[in-house]
């Protein structure tokens, strides 16, 4: 009976949001206001529906109720509780049900915390919600129906995906959704903003903070899945260029883009048509990205045996949401006013500089990702594009995108002065230059790739700190003054700031661990010993142990430096039940300044108890997630900011400079 | 031309040019990082040159699979021709036999394949989608050459 009330829950959902999605837009263009105001109890209403369907989704994984099918094939009665609620979205049909969850919150918290905006502009906010609700609950519904029944049903289940038990599913898919998903807020917003033709700086500022938490949510998701492919030996560690990670990344390069955008539509009424054809290619890349993980057309470590009806649905969606919305753009867009002009050095040519190389970015991995599709479709020939491809794009677009990061913030809004803003750089750019060289010579050597590398990191973390040295003008006043100049910046600076740096950091970290890692790949049977990057490890003990649902080898491993002991890592090779799966379980060994990862395989046939071993050093690995947690903490920053949260926003009178915005 | 007309001729010439930068990035970098399939069926009727960095799928052949310290020898088949690979390194949990596999690297002058990575999964019933259709290409070849020799 429980399981139907959700099926139920779900249709009902399906219903409202077909209300949500003709209603409100009926009522906006006639001026009804009980027809928009319609708008906002549907969301409230189809989010508490969905709430209830996914609660009770949770419940039959938690109380393993095998007459489910879902919970047959993705849970067994012995599975540890958290992999019980993690399973529920580790497959297809939960973690759709998942993202319309998402989706829905994201609609609620318009209706509710969109009492400022205007009534007509939130109840086509809202309809437009409820259009992509009503064609995802349908792809739920009508594919991939997580309540389905089973008419014999089993004893116990088949479990969970022996790779899939990982405190990692427990973040990541979530985290990831939340910005996927935060996206369609953008979208729905420029959808709104064709259809009543208006674009103002008060949109931009409404727009702003949604897609500022996206953004926090999705660097946070990939961060997270780049950690889980690093520490999963066979994943391709931290970032394989494999179609699904740059499914992530296309969407993220583009939601980057429009966070930059809409600071110009905000600040100077200018960049307005662009800036709704990013918000509408930012959700529909979401799209994309969840359509070529949901259809397996491509290739990829990450993919799931699938039906293929799914991947056309998808499809159908994509076309419908991202077609609707460009043929609405070819119509409206040119009616947009044309706002204030401005000299291509300023703050203004800064952020557009920065959003053409993001979306050059965006393309040319849009392309490196896509073409094999297409050149199936058309010649059915298979091929795949390799790491170098992106590698090369990527290392030619970003030190022009750093160095216009570390420049653009000190320009002044519509007419800069580049020569006084790189004369306020001297210092980063002096410090960074040094600081690379001095480190790749007592790394002694290594390619020399490392060094402009690692001034592209050390400049944006020397840049943001000049930034802020320059804004509160340090030395030049008393030091009690410029800490009083710190407290009183917006936030909204220091998220700027520390976004920048976060790059930095994560720059440094890739470097690093691309450039510098050690690998060492060996037979070892207990008591050898193995020198990596200065330390010796020794295999000390290689026993059986057991775990709540698995059988494992456990290799103990011995890290010592010179005699003195640094720590001990145990890597596993478990055999996961009911499945019988081998699943290799590494060992790491952090500092902060470099990882040392264990891994134990099959024993070696050749050498009698002795096993295949694998070690690496990992020379600042863990700068790429601290620097990542770092850019999330300034999107979480700038998002407190008093100004995004105040009321509707009126234009600021004509000439009145804003002391907080401008750097004189 | 007006100013604003002149503003706007600017960000399209820009727009432009990072476009064209795109594509002819994309264009050169692609020629060389373009990694073709082949199944056993499709190496054995083309010439590949030795040396070519390509991908190989089908299925890992029963009772073929030798370990020795960290260097596997396995065959790959489509049921119609089978290759040998030799791969140095780890193998992916999901590695079985009579499953299908992915591997990319190098084929020998003798026709034997060097695997430099075999691709992992993360699902038991995960088929990539070209292994899959070069068993279907594979077996629509047998069942024809059958049927070919069936006839009087």
């Amino acid at each position: 009976m429980i399981p139907e009330l959700g099926q139920f829950a779900l249709v009902l959902a399906a219903l409202v949001a077909l209300a949500q999605s003709t209603v409100p837009l009926i009522g906006a263009a006639r001026g009804n206001s009980r027809w928009m105001a319609l708008g906002s109890s549907a969301a409230i209403m189809q989010c508490v529906l969905i709430l209830l369907a996914f609660a009770i989704l949770a419940y039959e994984h938690v109380v393993s109720d095998f007459t489910v099918e879902n919970v047959v094939q993705n849970s067994f009665a012995a599975m540890p509780l958290l992999y019980k609620i993690t399973g529920v979205w580790g497959n297809h049909e939960g973690s759709m049900l998942l993202w319309v969850m998402i989706l829905s919150i994201y609609g609620m918290l318009i209706a509710v915390f969109g009492g400022n905006l205007p009534r007509a502009l939130k109840a086509r906010v809202l309809a437009v919600q409820g259009m992509i609700g009503l064609g995802f609950l349908g792809f739920i519904l009508a594919t991939s129906d997580p309540f389905n029944r089973i008419i014999d049903p089993p004893v116990d289940g088949e479990g969970l995906n022996p790779l899939l038990q990982d405190p990692g599913l427990a973040f990541h898919p979530p985290f990831l959704y939340l910005g996927y998903v935060g996206f369609s807020v953008a979208f729905s917003f420029a959808v709104a903003a064709l259809i009543e033709g208006r674009v103002d700086p008060a949109w931009a500022r409404w727009v702003r903070p949604w897609t500022l938490a996206a953004w926090s949510a999705l660097t946070l998701g990939v961060a997270m899945g780049s950690w889980w492919a690093y520490y999963t030996l066979g994943w391709g560690g931290w970032w394989g260029w494999d179609p699904v990670e740059n499914a992530s990344l296309m969407p993220w390069l583009a939601g980057t883009a429009l966070l930059h955008s809409a600071i110009v539509v905000e600040k100077r009424d200018a960049l307005k048509s662009w800036t709704i054809l990013l918000s509408i290619l930012t959700f529909s890349l979401s799209l994309i990205g969840t359509f070529l993980v949901r259809s397996g057309l491509t290739t990829s470590v990450h993919s799931f045996a699938l039906d293929p009806r799914r991947g056309i649905f998808v499809l159908g969606l994509l076309v419908a949401a991202t077609g609707g919305a460009l043929t609405l753009y070819a119509i409206r867009a040119p009616s947009l006013k044309m706002g204030g002009l401005f000299h291509p050095i300023s703050r203004e040519g800064g952020l557009v500089l920065n959003n053409l190389l993001l979306t050059t970015m965006c393309a040319t991995v849009f392309i490196g990702t896509l073409y094999p599709l297409f050149l199936n479709a058309l010649t059915g020939k298979t091929v795949s594009v390799g790491p170098p491809f992106f590698n090369f794009c990527c290392q030619l677009l970003t030190p022009l995108l750093v160095a216009a990061m570390g420049v653009g913030p000190l320009l002044a809004w519509k007419r800069g002065d580049l020569l006084g803003a790189l004369g306020r750089l001297k210092f980063a750019a002096a410090a960074s230059v040094i600081i690379a060289l001095a480190v790749y010579y007592l790394r002694s050597g290594g390619p020399v790739l490392a060094i402009p590398a690692l001034i592209c990191g050390l400049w944006l973390i020397g840049s943001a700190l000049a930034e802020v040295a320059d804004r509160v003008r340090l030395f030049a006043i008393p030091l009690s003054h410029s800490f009083a100049r710190a407290v009183a910046l917006p936030r909204s600076a220091w998220g700027m700031v520390l976004a920048h740096a976060g790059l930095g950091v994560v720059i440094i970290g890739m470097t690093g661990t691309a450039l510098w890692t050690e690998e060492r790949i060996q037979a070892m049977a207990p008591g050898d010993s193995v020198e990596l990057a200065g330390y010796q490890v020794q295999l000390q003990s290689v026993g059986p142990v057991k775990g709540p649902n698995y059988d494992a080898e456990r290799a103990t491993f011995v890290v010592t430096d010179h005699g003195r002991l640094v720590d001990t890592l145990a890597a596993e090779r478990r055999t996961v039940h009911p499945q019988e799966q081998a699943v290799t379980n590494i060992g790491i060994r952090t500092n902060f300044f470099a990882d040392i990862y264990a891994a134990v395989g099959e024993p070696d046939p050749a050498k009698p108890g002795a096993y295949v071993t694998r070690l690496y050093h990992h020379p600042l690995v863990p700068w790429i997630w601290v620097g990542a947690v770092i850019m999330v903490f300034g999107g979480i920053v700038s998002l407190t900011d008093r100004r995004l949260r105040i009321g509707a926003p009126t234009r600021r009178p004509v000439g009145l400079p804003d002391a907080a915005l401008t750097a004189e | 031309m007006t100013r604003r007309g002149k503003r706007r001729l600017q960000a399209l010439t820009l727009g432009m040019l990072g476009l064209g930068v795109a594509t002819t990035l994309a264009l050169t970098a692609f020629r060389d990082n373009l990694v073709f399939f082949y199944s056993p069926s499709d190496i054995a009727a083309d010439h590949i040159n030795p040396g070519r960095n390509i991908r190989l799928g089908g299925m890992v052949e029963k009772d073929s699979v030798k370990h020795e310290g960290d260097v596997t020898e396995f065959r790959v088949t489509d049921m119609a021709k089978t290759i040998g690979v030799t791969y140095r390194g780890q193998l992916p949990d999901l590695f079985r036999e009579g499953q299908g596999v992915v591997t990319e690297g190098t084929l020998s002058p003798d026709g034997h394949f060097i695997a430099s990575e075999v691709l992992a999964k993360h699902d038991e019933k995960y088929m990539p989608p070209e292994v899959a259709s070069a068993l279907k290409r594979a077996g629509e070849q047998t069942h024809a050459t059958s049927t070919l020799v069936e006839k009087p």
